[in-house]
C-alpha cells in the first residue's frame, strides 16, 4: 500500500496547487522568524543555497573574515528576500580551495620545505611567511550602467559627429597641393618646417633643409648637416625672410643667409637638442630638451643674452607675441609659461603666468592677432585639450576637449577663426570660430599624425607636414575678392596719411 | 608652510606624505584610465600641478579610509605594497595592476630627529611621478570593457587584520608586460612604481 501513498504524495506535488505537506518553511518564512541578519554564509557555497546550513562558526580557520563582508549583500535591502548573488565579488577559487582542501598536511622534509617556499615567493612575488595581502571589502559602487569606458569612445571614433550647421563660406575639403616630405622626422617634439614672409616653404627633413618657393614651385637644397648622425630638431624665418634660424640636435643653433646660401653663425650654447625657435626683431630665442630657453641676440658677438629656466624637460614649444612683450613657452613637462621681454629686478627672469592645467606636453602655442593677451594653448595625448587665456589676468577664458593630441594651433588674420592640427586616429585640421568654440570644418586626408602647421603670409593657405611623409597645404582661409578689396584700400588710405604727415 | 621646511622630515610627517601621494596618485590612475566617468572629477591644484579628485562621495570616503589606514601604517612601518588592481567586471579578468613598493627605514622609528631633505625636493620627486602616471595613457592598452577596481595592500604577517579588511591573493596578470616608473624618497620612506599590463594578444 505505500507505493499508492507515495503516488499520491507525487501527484500532490506535481499538480502544485495545494501547499506542500511537511515541506521545510519557506525562505521568507523563515527569515520572518529570525531576529535580524544573522552571518548567513552564502557566499562559501554559491551552489547550494536554500539547504545546507554551513555555519561560519564551525569553521573559523577557513574562511578568514569572509562571512562577515556578505553582510552588505544579503537580500534585507529593497528588493523582497530574493537572493541574487553578486558574482563579482565572490571569490570562487578560495572557496573552492577551502572547501576541498586536505586537512593535515604531511610531515615534510626540510628541503621540501625550502623548495616549497622558492616556488610560493616566485608565485606569489613575495614571501608567504613574511607578508600578508590584505584587501578592503566594501567596495564603492562601480561607475554607473551605461557608462562606457571614455577612452575606448575617444579612441576607436571614425566620424566625430561635426559641425552640420552650414558656414557662411566655402572651405575645399581637398588641399590645395601635396607635397612630398621623405625622411621626415616623426618625432612630436619638433618643429620642422616655417612659411617666411617672401613666400618660402622651409621644410626640414632629417639632416637636410629644402626651400619651397610656393610661386614658382621651385625647390632648393638650402643644407645638410655634416655628421650623419644630427638632425635637424627646428626651423624658422626672422621676420624679413633673408635669415634662417636652424637648431640642430647637436645643440646648436644656426643662421643661414638664403640669397647667399650661406651660413652666418653658428651659436653654441645649448647642451641638448634645441626643439624649438622664436624669433622677436634680433632677438632669436631657443628652447632646449633640457628645459632650458636662451635669448640669442643675433647682432652681436656674445649672442647669448640670457637664459630662462622654467621647465623641467624638453621645451616643444615656443612664440614670441606680436608686439613682442610676452614669451609663452610650453613643455613636456605639461606646463605653460608666460615671461617677460625684460628682466625684473635682480637680473633673473621669472614667468608672469604659468599655466599647469594642462595633463599632456604642451607643444601647440599660439597668440591671437586681434586680441592683446590672449593665448591659444594645446595639450599631448594624455590631455587633447584646447585651451584660451588672458596672459594678464592667468583666467582661462575656454577650454575646448579637441579628442585627439594637439600639435599645432594658428590664428587666422583674415576670420575670427583659428585652425589646429591633431594626430590619432584622424589626424584632422580642425577650425574652429573664436569666441564661440565651435567646429567651423574639419579637414581631412593626412593618413599619419599631422606634426607642424605653419600659415602663408598672404593668410590664406596653412600648410601641414605629418607623419606620412606629406605636406598638404590647404586653401582655407580664402578672402571674399570683395572684402579683400575693402581691406586693401583700408590699408592704402592709411598709408597715404603717413606720406602726409611727413611732407 | 616656512617653518615646517626647516624642520626636515619626521616618521609621521613621512606617512602623511606618502599616504597623500598615494590618495592623489589612485585618483589620477582612475580618471585617466577611465573607470569612472570623467565629469565625476574635479580640478585642485597639488605638487604644482593641477591634478584630477572624486567627487563621487562613496568613492571619496572610501579611499579616505584608505589613506588613512595607510597613515597608520606606513607610520608603523609594516606596510610594504599597495596594489591598485583594474580588472574587467564581466570576465573579473585582471586587466592592469599597478603596484607601489614601499622600502621603509625601520631606523627612523628609534631615533627621533627630523631626517634633512626639503619639502620642495620631495614635492618635486613626486610630481614627477604623477606625472609619468599621467603619460603612461600614451602606450597602455584600451581597456575595452567596463572596469572596475580593486586595492591590496601588502603588510606584516603578524598585523592584526583590522575590520572591513580582508586577506585576498596576489592576482597577478597572466601574460604581462612591466613598464617601471620613477621612484621618489622621503629619506624614510622610499616608493617605486611599476605598471603591468596584459599583453596584447592581437598583433
Amino acid at each position: 500500500m505505500a507505493q499508492f501513498l507515495f503516488e499520491a504524495d507525487l501527484h500532490g506535488l506535481l499538480k502544485l496547487d495545494t501547499p506542500i505537506p511537511n515541506a521545510p518553511p519557506a525562505r521568507w518564512q523563515r527569515k520572518a522568524k529570525e531576529s535580524g541578519p544573522e552571518p548567513s554564509p552564502v557566499g562559501v557555497s554559491p551552489m547550494k543555497p536554500v539547504n545546507r546550513s554551513h555555519s561560519s562558526s564551525k569553521t573559523p580557520s577557513k574562511t578568514p573574515g569572509k562571512s562577515g563582508s556578505k553582510i552588505q549583500n544579503t537580500p534585507t535591502k529593497a528588493g523582497g528576500d530574493r537572493y541574487i548573488p553578486n558574482r563579482s565579488t565572490m571569490q570562487m577559487e578560495m572557496a573552492n580551495f577551502l572547501l576541498t582542501k586536505e586537512n593535515d598536511p604531511a610531515e615534510e622534509s626540510p628541503t621540501k620545505k625550502e623548495q616549497q617556499k622558492a616556488w610560493a615567493v616566485n608565485l606569489n612575488g613575495f614571501d608567504v611567511e613574511e607578508a600578508k595581502i590584505l584587501r578592503l571589502s566594501g567596495k564603492p559602487q562601480n561607475a554607473p550602467e551605461g557608462y562606457q569606458n571614455n577612452l575606448k569612445v575617444l579612441y576607436s571614433q571614425k566620424m566625430t559627429p561635426g559641425s552640420s550647421r552650414k558656414n557662411s563660406r566655402y572651405i575645399p575639403s581637398m588641399p590645395d597641393r601635396i607635397l612630398d616630405a621623405p625622411e621626415i622626422r616623426n618625432d612630436y617634439y619638433l618643429n620642422l618646417i616655417d612659411w617666411s614672409s617672401q613666400n618660402f616653404l622651409a621644410v626640414a627633413l632629417d639632416n637636410s633643409v629644402y626651400l619651397w618657393n610656393h610661386a614658382s614651385g621651385e625647390i632648393i637644397q638650402l643644407l645638410q648637416m655634416e655628421h650623419p648622425d644630427v638632425y635637424i630638431s627646428s626651423v624658422s624665418w626672422i621676420k624679413e625672410g633673408n635669415y634662417l634660424a636652424v637648431g640642430t640636435s647637436s645643440a646648436e643653433v644656426q643662421l643661414w643667409d638664403i640669397q647667399q646660401q650661406k651660413r652666418l653663425r653658428n651659436m653654441t650654447s645649448h647642451c641638448a637638442r634645441v626643439g624649438t625657435l622664436s624669433w622677436n626683431s634680433y632677438i632669436l630665442s631657443s628652447g632646449a630638451r633640457t628645459g632650458h630657453i636662451h635669448h640669442h641676440d643675433v647682432r652681436v658677438a656674445e649672442h647669448h643674452v640670457a637664459t630662462l629656466a622654467g621647465h623641467t624637460q624638453e621645451v616643444c614649444g615656443l612664440k614670441w607675441s606680436l608686439d613682442g612683450r610676452y614669451l609663452a613657452s610650453g613643455g613636456n613637462d605639461n606646463l605653460v609659461n608666460v615671461w617677460p621681454c625684460t628682466q625684473g629686478g635682480g637680473g633673473d627672469f621669472a614667468p608672469v603666468q604659468t599655466f599647469t592645467q594642462h595633463q599632456g606636453a604642451v607643444k601647440a602655442v599660439a597668440w591671437c592677432p586681434w586680441q592683446m593677451n590672449v593665448l591659444a594653448t594645446g595639450g599631448g595625448t594624455s590631455d587633447r585639450h584646447i585651451r584660451i587665456w588672458n596672459v594678464c589676468s592667468g583666467a582661462c577664458l575656454s577650454t575646448v576637449d579637441a579628442h585627439s593630441q594637439v600639435c599645432s594651433i594658428l590664428w587666422s588674420t583674415n576670420y575670427k577663426e583659428f585652425i589646429s592640427g591633431h594626430g590619432f586616429a584622424q589626424n584632422q585640421l580642425v577650425i574652429w570660430k573664436y569666441p564661440t568654440m565651435t567646429k567651423v570644418a574639419e579637414l581631412q586626408g593626412h593618413t599619419a599624425r599631422i606634426l607642424n602647421l605653419t600659415m602663408s603670409p598672404d593668410g590664406t593657405t596653412v600648410a601641414s607636414a605629418a607623419a606620412d611623409e606629406t605636406l598638404r597645404l590647404w586653401r582655407c582661409f580664402e578672402m571674399d575678392p570683395i572684402k579683400k578689396k575693402e581691406k586693401e584700400k583700408a590699408n592704402s588710405a592709411k598709408s597715404s596719411i603717413i606720406h602726409q604727415s611727413i611732407r | 608652510q616656512l617653518s615646517r621646511e626647516h624642520q626636515g622630515i619626521t616618521l609621521r610627517g613621512s606617512a602623511e606624505l606618502v599616504a597623500e601621494f598615494f590618495s592623489y596618485g589612485i585618483n589620477s590612475i582612475l580618471y585617466q584610465r577611465g573607470i569612472y566617468p570623467p565629469e565625476t572629477f574635479t580640478r585642485v591644484q597639488k605638487y604644482g600641478l593641477t591634478l584630477l579628485v572624486t567627487t563621487d562621495p562613496e568613492l571619496a570616503n572610501y579611499l579616505n579610509n584608505v589613506t588613512e589606514q595607510m597613515k597608520e601604517w606606513l607610520y608603523k612601518c609594516i606596510v610594504q605594497r599597495l596594489v591598485v588592481v583594474i580588472s574587467s567586471i564581466e570576465s573579473s579578468e585582471v586587466l592592469e595592476r599597478w603596484q607601489f613598493d614601499i622600502e621603509c627605514d625601520k631606523t627612523a622609528k628609534d631615533d627621533n630627529g627630523p631626517r634633512e631633505k626639503s619639502q620642495k625636493a620631495i614635492q618635486d620627486e613626486i610630481r614627477s611621478v604623477i606625472r609619468q602616471i599621467t603619460a603612461t595613457v600614451t602606450f597602455l592598452p584600451l581597456l575595452e570593457s567596463a572596469c572596475a577596481f580593486d586595492l591590496l595592500i601588502y603588510t606584516d604577517k603578524d598585523l592584526a587584520v583590522p575590520e572591513k579588511w580582508e586577506e585576498s591573493g596576489p592576482q597577478f596578470i597572466a601574460n604581462s608586460e612591466e613598464v617601471r616608473l620613477r621612484s621618489f624618497t622621503t629619506t624614510i620612506h622610499k616608493v617605486n612604481t611599476t605598471v603591468a599590463y596584459k599583453k596584447d594578444s592581437v598583433p
